[in-house]
């Protein structure tokens, strides 16, 4: 009651500050008229009243102050009225005004936005309870050199069993399949997964139950549980969808719960999870293509987790049989050990560095664009430095001239801030929208309070930090002796350009660290876009992934006339230059390990050969890429019809086993003891599967359909990529028809949408592409403030030196001799500039190793580089105001003073 | 509130000549006679205690402003006897329980202050 009371009374007289004075006033005068009429009453005469009361009371100025210092709305109305004094200065000079705001809002926004990403994808935790305790299972197998070896159902088993610092731990991978029995066959995002993933995750389903144990038996019910949208869409958000049936490849799959809205997991939405049905009986030590995570117990710590894991990898040797021709022996030589990682930083990978490399550099930014701001303000305090100075000696108290200055940059500060902020919302749609990139966890960036906070805090920093700059020059308390020097002193001129040459010096500096690592990037660029990937002219290259699962079509054979039906179909579309089919297209993630024996090389009993990177080709798969064959000659449809015992291999792969690739042709190899061995009859050149930035992997191409390989009689590749080769590559039209070719044959694919190979390939690139165009952006801007700066200051001590140089003029020193001074000003400090930039851009560079691709972060070629760019801009920023020393003319500059 | 508001009230009466924090009480016990405006309860304080306590009148209103903030006083503007306008002071009835309290409380410090000056001698 009081407080509302309180305030209330405070906004009264906030509002009606003129009425609430009056009576405070008025209050004062009655008194002391009060006071007078009693000592009248005493029987003093009017004037001996007045001087007593007087007496008495003091000045009644005085007790109106004091009482009106009364009250919390006292220093908000104080406040109140500096902020419409700072206004009224600020839109005195808009120019100024405007300029300050908009480089601080654009430093800002820059900085927030990446802030915000950085927030989003970095910072922000995991939506589940304890995202801390989630970690994804990865193990390492240096004895096969492999750096990240997924999940096992072996593995999955045993960890079952014996877990000790785990909760729970689920196996699963993601993927897409195919709902039919509708109108149309459809393609859908799904999950597939053992059952204890919903726990472990803490999700609980909006509707149904979890599943359990028995979903996860082969030989019990099929099940499935839907997304909150696809229920909404495909079943109308009806309670009555559970126990109701979905034909999922060919099987019937009943409905039992429906997920919560919010479900996300590994950065997918996905619209079905169906449960992992391992039969425990047939599994053996094979088969690491699974992903797995676990919810480990409160407390224990990820090596406490590694240790428990590296038990129970021991174990898993010991109950489950190798795979079909290999050995316990060779699972043991493979060294398998555990590599787990928190479930975030699996997701986000790398990223991180990359995002906090383009903080760093947007910061820079801002920072240049302050010292352009803050020069600006000190500029306009040195204008004012008179009357500031005319105050201090008529009493003004130093602290309220320091209010004063920093009041003002603060308020500059926080415009710019709330620019900064609406420009930032404008960049992050337009980072986003850019798909190449892709960017984990994308839909949790936005700007939140975190991000507001970011900004308001950015910004009221820099508004101090800045506005102290001429608060320490011009509001001193000693300052009241600038009086004195009128702006004549020439030591005193000298004295206050060195604060604004040392915001150019570091100006310089930061900018020369901008245009070095953004030097850097583009050398690395140009070192990518030299690797030759294997494959021309990508973007005629048009894929599309398809499936016929076994439930559809049983027969191997049969699948492989289909796919070469298809392909005869897709042969036939107008504007196809050639087309095969392969069960990976370069650089889309794929990737299948085995080892491969030589037939004339030999092998110690027991050991595992080195692995290979294995790829299933159609004929004219090489044709159709472009990439080149260097012996022997590609596959054909009759080797397929004679039992597919052929291979290609990469140029490498030749190289590893035979030393050179006209040797390999005609070799016999094969994946493992029982296989049929297999003629090499041709060689390839290499393909940077995994990306131009990671070497390329040992190749060995297999056909589509092979018989007595890896322990299968005859086994076919139901999942395939289509890739065709057309000018046409891209189009709708195009794409419609391949559709329609590929339905001709088999009408239960569902749409799917085409990607061109070069789409791969930029998107392989894209991380590099992007952070070079960011950090290119923000170099250009450091080197635009940076000169700005540069020009600003010499222009200045230009015009600040019209005497001085009128003198030396009229005293008869050449022209050229007075350029040449502020020409050697203006160099002297972009060279300690550039220095000191170098020194920094040493220690920083090295953060954005993992960026680089065949340069080194202190690359000789690009900092010499740099430094020469930098200091001939710097030269012309300080030539072109040295020249309007020309236009002095000696007299009028003598007679101006 | 509470804080703003002594530490506020404490700034503004260090010159006073009255005992500190003792005002508030000396006015609320005043008003509880009479209603009177702000001289009329300076004069009445400094008789009743025979001139002991001096009232600053720049600390006397603004004591009176904040104990009006505090709903303990109502104010209106009235014609005096010797027809000049003044504002006078009421006490209401949240005042009149602080006056108890704050007696009380007054009662209890000074006795102890009391019996430990005995104790001394």
């Amino acid at each position: 009651m009081t407080l509302l009371r309180q305030f209330a009374r405070g906004v009264r007289n906030l509002v009606r500050s003129k009425r609430a004075n009056d009576e405070i006033a008025e209050e004062v005068e009655s008194f002391f008229a009060e006071a007078r009429a009693e000592l009248e009453a005493r029987g003093l005469s009017p004037k001996e009243s007045l001087r007593a009361a007087r007496l008495r009371m003091g000045s009644t100025t005085a007790v109106r102050e004091q009482v009106r210092s009364y009250g919390w709305e006292n220093p908000v109305s104080g406040m109140l009225q500096e902020l419409r004094y700072t206004l009224r200065r600020l839109f005195a000079t808009p120019g100024f005004t405007f300029v300050s705001i908009a480089t601080l809002a654009l430093g800002v926004g820059a900085t927030t936005a990446i802030f915000s990403v950085i927030n989003g994808v970095v910072l922000q935790p995991l939506p589940y309870p304890h995202p801390e305790q989630l970690v994804a299972v990865w193990m390492k197998a240096p004895g096969v050199k492999i750096a990240d070896l997924n999940m096992s159902p072996s593995v999955y088993f045993t960890m079952c069993d014996e877990k000790r610092a785990f909760q729970a731990v689920s196996i699963f991978a993601t993927g897409t399949t195919t709902v039919t029995g509708k109108t149309h066959p459809e393609e859908v995002q799904a999950v597939f997964a053992s059952h204890e993933l919903l726990s472990i995750l803490g999700v609980r389903p909006q509707l149904g139950r979890f599943f359990s144990a028995a979903d996860d038996d082969p030989k019990g019910l099929r099940t499935a549980m839907l997304s909150d949208s696809y229920w909404r869409s495909h079943f109308g958000g009806e309670h009555s969808v559970l126990g109701s049936e979905l034909v999922i490849e060919g099987n019937t799959v009943s409905v039992i719960g429906v997920l919560p809205p919010s479900f996300e997991f590994m950065d997918q939405r996905p619209d079905l999870l169906i449960p992992m049905r391992f039969d425990r009986a047939k599994t053996n030590l094979g088969v690491f293509s699974y992903q797995g995570v676990a919810r480990l117990k409160a407390g224990v710590t990820l090596q406490q987790a590694d240790d428990d894991l590296a038990r129970m990898l021991a174990l898993v040797l010991q109950r489950f049989p190798p795979p079909g021709g290999y050995t316990v022996k060779m699972f043991e030589d493979a060294r398998i050990a555990p590599n787990l990682r928190r479930l975030k930083d699996d997701l986000i990978g790398d990223i991180g560095n990359m995002l906090w490399v383009l903080l760093t550099s947007v910061s820079i930014v801002l920072l240049i664009a302050c010292a352009n701001v803050a020069n600006l303000l000190l500029v306009r305090a040195e204008g004012r430095q008179q009357e500031l100075a005319i105050r201090t000696a008529l009493g003004a108290n130093w602290i309220r001239l320091a209010r004063e200055l920093l009041f003002e940059s603060v308020t500059l500060a926080l415009a710019g801030g709330i620019a900064g902020l609406a420009l930032s919302s404008g960049a992050l749609k337009l980072l986003l929208s850019s798909d190449l990139l892709r960017l984990p966890r994308s839909h949790n960036i936005h700007v939140d309070i975190w991000t507001v906070l970011f900004a308001m805090v950015v910004a009221m920093a820099l508004g101090v930090l800045f506005g102290l700059i001429p608060v320490v020059r011009y509001a001193r308390p000693e300052i009241a002796n600038a009086l004195r020097g009128g702006g004549r002193s020439l030591s005193a001129a000298r004295d206050r350009n060195r604060v604004r040459s040392l915001l150019v010096v570091v100006q310089v500096a930061l900018a020369l660290v901008l245009l070095v690592t953004s030097g850097l990037m583009i050398r690395t660029f140009r070192n990518l876009h030299q690797v030759d990937p294997g494959f021309r002219n990508a973007h005629e290259v048009d894929t599309l992934r398809i499936g016929i699962p076994d439930e559809d079509v049983k027969e191997p054979e049969r699948v492989m006339r289909m796919e070469q039906a298809m392909l005869d179909n897709v042969k036939a579309v107008n504007g196809v230059v050639s087309a095969s089919i392969t069960s990976s297209v370069p650089m889309d993630g794929g990737q299948s390990n085995d080892p491969v024996y030589a037939a004339d090389k030999s092998y110690r009993e027991g050991t595992i050969a080195p692995l290979r990177r294995f790829k299933y080709i159609a004929p004219g798969y090489f044709a159709t890429l472009r990439q080149r064959m260097l012996a022997g000659r590609d596959l054909t449809w009759s080797d397929i019809d004679h039992g597919g015992d052929v291979a290609l291999v990469t140029e490498n792969t030749a190289r590893d086993i035979w030393g050179s690739p006209e040797a390999a042709l005609g070799k016999r190899i094969r994946t493992n003891k029982k296989d049929d061995w297999r003629e090499v009859i041709g060689i390839v050149a290499d393909e940077y599967s995994d990306g131009v930035d990671k070497p390329a992997p040992t190749i060995v191409y297999w056909p589509i359909l092979t018989k007595n390989f890896e322990g299968d009689a005859i086994s076919v590749q139901r999942y395939i990529s289509v890739v065709v080769r057309t000018p046409r590559a891209g189009s709708p039209s195009f794409e419609n028809e391949i559709q329609k070719a590929l339905w001709r044959v088999y009408s239960n694919l569902p749409l799917a949408k085409m990607d061109t190979l070069e789409m791969f390939y930029n998107r392989s690139l894209a991380r590099t592409s992007f952070t070079l165009l960011l950090l290119a952006i923000a170099g250009g801007m450091a080197l635009l403030l940076g000169i700005i700066g540069l020009y600003g200051l010499i222009s200045y001590s230009v015009a600040q030196r019209r005497r001085e140089i009128g003198i030396r003029l009229a005293l008869g020193a050449p022209v050229a001799e007075i350029i040449r001074l502020f020409l050697r000003s203006g160099l002297l400090l972009s060279a300690v500039g550039c220095g000191a930039g170098m020194i920094a851009a040493l220690l920083l560079t090295r953060l954005m190793k993992s960026l680089l691709f065949s340069v080194s972060p202190s690359d000789p070629l690009t900092f010499a580089g740099t430094a020469c760019v930098l200091i001939s801009v710097a030269a012309l920023a300080s030539y072109l105001p040295a020249r309007k020393a020309l236009k002095v003319d000696p007299v009028e500059a003598l007679r101006a003073e | 509130m509470d804080l703003l508001y002594s530490g506020l009230a404490h700034m503004n009466e260090t010159n006073t000549d009255v005992i500190q924090g003792t005002l508030d009480m000396l006015i609320l016990k005043t008003l509880s006679l009479e209603p009177m405006h702000g001289f009329g309860i300076a004069r009445r304080i400094e008789q009743i205690t025979q001139n002991v306590f001096k009232v600053n009148p720049g600390s006397l209103l603004t004591a009176l402003q904040r104990l009006e903030r505090n709903g303990w006083l109502d104010s209106e503007w009235r014609v005096t006897e010797n027809s000049r306008r003044a504002k006078v002071y009421r006490l209401t009835s949240a005042g009149k329980k602080r006056l108890q309290s704050e007696t009380a409380d007054w009662q209890r410090r000074s006795t102890a202050i009391a019996r430990l000056l005995k104790a001394g001698a």
